[in-house]
């Protein structure tokens, strides 16, 4: 822990000296960040280690502001030398950029008071040799699963920790370290032309919190098996269930389209949407920065501004954009604190788990996988590559392969029948599985 | 030409102190365990980027990243450390956590020598000097203007101009040294338009390993922006488009996508060795038509994936992929080359030296045919007809593929009609080439727009192919 202030203590040095020199060279207002990050990767393979990597990553990155006129750089150079030079190359840009009333740093009275510990770090003293026994013992539960495992991708653990200091000309300065760990297995079933491969995966802040080696091969095995005798279907209308894994891309596209960046730019299928109706009454969405051990936790936004919990629907209705400083000046708004992304979003749940859905469902498709990225932000007209399985009257029948579902992004929405309990829990968008009104599926 | 290797020593060795004896010495310890191979990868790149947005130039940044990655290989096995301060302890350091791979034992002694390939296929130019910062900046007002003048219906109008100059010395265990100096440049025009309260988008654009003067000749970035509005307007009036199975004209150039995420990655050596592909053990049988031959080439001149040599010190190559519908090789790296008892194809990349290097595509095209493109869509009586392209995926081991038209029309009574909506195409890639039933004499290469994703590495590649009708592919509209 003590290595880990001392580092802390020097990036905010580094920030601390970026801010000087951008001042020193006439910026009348600046911003800098600093990250360090090692890691450990290691990949194993039909029982033997294939490759062992050793991660160190560091960068650091300034913008100075002339007035309304910005400048920006980074580099991954830590020597003294570099701070000089990188903030020499970002007041050189700021030469040529245009005055931007929208410009500048976030609000001075914006900036975080107090920075809550969010609980992030969590090292793992895992080396090498662990490492490797536990991506043997993850990719063996995969393979012994059943002999219909013909081959593998392999398993992979990843342990990362990292540090990331922020400061500007507010005075504002702020950093924390965090870690993530993560255990991913992937295995192929079938032969020849009927091969089907799919993986599992999971990750956590802590190593306490990950699933066990065991469960993550076996569900990576299970997933792959239920895949194998996949087949088109003939194209039909029918209704669908993205499953919670791919439910979270849903949840992906709505971000997107209320960000402060689609919205000015008027690229967004949700323009001037705030405090309409968007989904059905039952749906709320949730963000909480501030979740611990949360997988996007952060005290502050990219931007020093204080982060806080806050409905982005409630009842079916938009409630909050995702803005920037920037975004909401375009927009005559106030940030809403979500400079860099959103952070830790959740939609609530129903009363159903995923078999219960199934049965509401009745007859017609669960995507378990989507391919491409067939989503126009504009108009909200969606199509995309999916997998999955074929049900009637609440059963899966048969796994589905080489087939599209089309529809549009806000009917989808507005189309929304149910969220079930089986939430995934590992990224920065928690969801059950979502049923959804019928939709265009392309078959033969 | 200068000599890329001294020019990779000036900017990378030079200013760190860094001796050859010193390179022999870090080789020789690597070495020192029972290591296979080895190579050590440096690298210095500077990328610079401007942004024009609602007519004014918004953002500009300048990124440099360097560093060294250092690979030992034992058999299958593959340990891998790299440093972002290039100097002598950092990179011996490096070296003893990637040779921990391996048992000790072995005895190395390396004597570097430089070795230049017959042919280099662009300048060793830095491409962010090519232009003064006020001729950018001149060239994005003039994309902002030229979308503006094309149609009132613009409202939003977003160009960017990105420039990166890399540098590499790869220092490999058999004592060969190479560098290469990669300019790329690239250019992109976005237009948002709206009309009667309906809204579409545009996006155009280009690259080049070449200097900015490759956007001012024949006007090539004032047709990026004609280009982008042009398509949006299309999609302004575009319909739904159908769903299910029919027959697909694909348009040249972009449309060789579809070669790309269909057979391409499947293609890879990685892949085939692990035997996780669909076209595994497929060497020597029929995959396409007769008249479909597919190759791999990082030798054209100045072309956005080529590759003078690859992130291993392999020459670029020009690799038959099929061959009149026969599967004629694998693109491959040096390990997986290795493991296969063959030779690399000039195919190792990798996105930095903070990654390690795999097989990957170049320029992958298909050679042109015998047809008359409008007499390929004359033969169609009821399909679609796609030219333009967003990305697309693939799953190697299933062979499904996906891609996904931007921009495409209806052909009823073999007549283009409707423009329709964007949609997505899924296929089956071991299949696909098999229902190729006419191909064009009209090759168009893409304007330099391509970027592979693989394993999380992004690295530049371009495609291309000539006008082709493909008998049955699904298409994933909604009506």
């Amino acid at each position: 822990m003590k290595d880990i202030r001392d580092r802390q203590a020097q990036l905010q040095q580094m920030v601390e000296d970026m801010l000087r020199e951008a001042a020193d060279q006439g910026a009348s207002a600046a911003e800098a960040g600093v990250n360090f990050d090692v890691g450990l990767s290691v990949s194993v393979r039909l029982g033997e280690v294939e490759t062992i990597e050793h991660t160190r990553d560091q960068g650091m990155a300034v913008s100075v502001y002339f007035g309304h006129r910005k400048g920006s750089a980074s580099t991954s150079d830590f020597k003294p030398e570099a701070i000089r030079d990188t903030v020499r190359a970002a007041c050189n840009i700021a030469r040529f950029t245009t005055e931007d009333r929208c410009a500048g740093l976030a609000d001075a009275e914006r900036m975080a008071q107090t920075q809550p510990d969010l609980d992030l770090y969590h090292p793992w003293d895992i080396g090498v040799e662990q490492a490797i026994a536990q991506g043997k013992e993850c990719e063996a539960a995969a393979r012994d699963l059943d002999p219909r495992i013909t081959n593998s991708e392999g398993a992979t653990l990843t342990s990362h920790t990292g540090l990331q200091v922020y400061g500007n000309s507010h005075g504002f300065i702020g950093g924390y370290p965090s870690s993530s760990h993560s255990l991913s297995c992937s295995v192929i079933g079938g032969e020849g032309a009927s091969m089907q491969r799919d993986y599992w995966y999971t990750s956590a802040r802590s190593p306490a919190e990950l699933e066990s080696a065991q469960a993550v091969g076996r569900r990576a095995g299970e997933r792959t098996l239920a895949r194998l005798g996949a087949r088109q279907i003939k194209t039909c209308e029918a209704p669908v269930i993205f499953q919670a894994e791919m439910a979270v891309s849903l949840l992906r596209s709505l971000t997107g389209a209320i960000s402060g960046s689609s919205l000015y730019r008027r690229s967004s299928f949700l323009l001037d949407q705030l405090e309409q109706q968007i989904f059905p009454d039952f749906v709320h969405i949730h963000e909480n920065p501030l979740l611990p051990r949360g997988p996007a936790s952060a005290p502050f936004d990219s931007e020093g501004v204080a982060t806080a919990p806050k409905d982005l629907v409630r009842d079916g209705i938009l409630k909050s954009y995702l803005l920037s400083s920037y975004s909401a000046r375009k927009l005559n708004l106030e940030s809403t604190g979500n400079a860099g992304g959103v952070r830790n979003l959740s939609i609530d749940s129903g009363s159903m788990d995923l078999a219960e859905l199934l049965r509401q469902l009745g007859t017609g498709l669960l995507v378990t996988e989507l391919m491409g990225s067939g989503l126009n932000m504009v108009t909200g007209d969606y199509s995309r590559g999916a997998a999955g399985f074929w049900v009637e009257n609440g059963e899966i029948l048969y796994p589905v392969e080489e087939i599209t579902i089309a529809g549009n992004m806000k009917q989808m929405f507005a189309g929304l029948q149910a969220v079930a309990t089986d939430v995934d829990r590992r990224g920065n968008m928690r969801t059950g599985s979502w049923l959804l009104g019928p939709m265009m599926i392309a078959g033969s | 030409m200068s000599n890329m290797i001294d020019i990779a020593r000036t900017a990378l060795l030079q200013p760190a102190n860094l001796q050859d004896h010193h390179l022999d010495q870090v080789m020789d310890q690597l070495l020192a365990a029972s290591i296979d191979a080895a190579d050590i990868y440096f690298q210095n790149s500077r990328l610079e980027s401007w942004v024009l947005e609602d007519g004014i130039i918004k953002e500009g940044a300048y990124n440099i990243e360097q560093g060294v990655g250092v690979r030992a290989i034992s058999g299958e096995k593959t340990g891998f450390a790299y440093t972002d301060e290039i100097e002598l302890p950092s990179l011996l350091e490096a070296g003893r956590t990637a040779r921990a791979i391996a048992r000790s034992g072995g005895r190395g002694s390396v004597r570097v020598r430089g070795v230049m390939p017959e042919r280099y296929y662009y300048e060793p130019i830095n491409p962010l000097a090519t232009l003064t910062e006020t001729e950018k900046v001149e060239l994005l007002h003039k994309l902002d203007a030229e979308a503006r003048r094309q149609d009132p219906r613009v409202t939003q109008v977003i160009a960017s101009l990105v420039a990166a100059h890399d540098v590499v010395l790869i220092v490999r265990s058999d004592g060969h040294l190479s560098g290469d100096v990669r300019p790329l440049v690239r250019c992109n025009v976005h237009v948002i338009v709206e009309h009667d309260g309906k809204r579409e988008q545009g996006f155009s654009g280009g690259g080049a390993r070449q200097g900015f003067q490759f956007f001012l000749d024949e006007e090539r970035a004032l047709g990026y922006a004609r280009e982008a509005v042009r398509q949006a307007l299309v999609n302004l009036d575009a319909v739904a488009a159908p769903a299910g199975t029919m027959p697909v004209v694909l348009g040249p150039g972009w449309p060789g996508i579809l070669l790309h995420e269909a057979i391409g990655h499947g293609l890879e050596g990685d892949f085939n060795r692990k035997g996780t592909s669909a076209f595994s053990g497929r060497i020597g049988q029929r995959v396409a038509t007769e008249q479909c031959t597919v190759v791999d080439d990082g030798t054209l001149p100045g072309r956005r994936g080529s590759l003078s040599i690859d992130d291993e010190g392999t020459p670029g190559q020009n690799t038959v992929l099929i061959e009149n519908g026969i599967l004629k090789g694998y693109m491959h790296d040096r390990l997986n080359a290795h493991l296969l008892g063959t030779a690399s194809t000039g195919n190792g990349r990798r996105e930095s030296y903070a990654h390690l290097p795999m097989p990957r595509m170049t320029n992958t095209y298909m050679l042109p045919g015998k047809e008359d493109p409008a007499e390929i869509i004359a033969s169609v009586e009821k399909g679609l007809y796609a030219v333009n392209f967003g990305g697309g995926q693939v799953d190697i081991t299933s062979g499904k593929f996906v891609f996904s038209a931007s921009e495409a029309y209806l052909i009823e009574n073999g007549k283009i009609t409707a423009p329709v909506k964007g949609a997505t195409l899924i296929g089956n890639g071991p299949d696909v080439l098999t229902r190729v039933s006419m191909v064009g004499k009209d090759l168009a290469l893409d304007t330099g727009v391509g970027t592979c994703g693989k394993e999380g590495q992004s690295v530049p590649v371009g495609v291309g192919q000539p006008t082709l009708k493909v008998d049955e592919l699904t298409v994933g509209g909604t009506n």
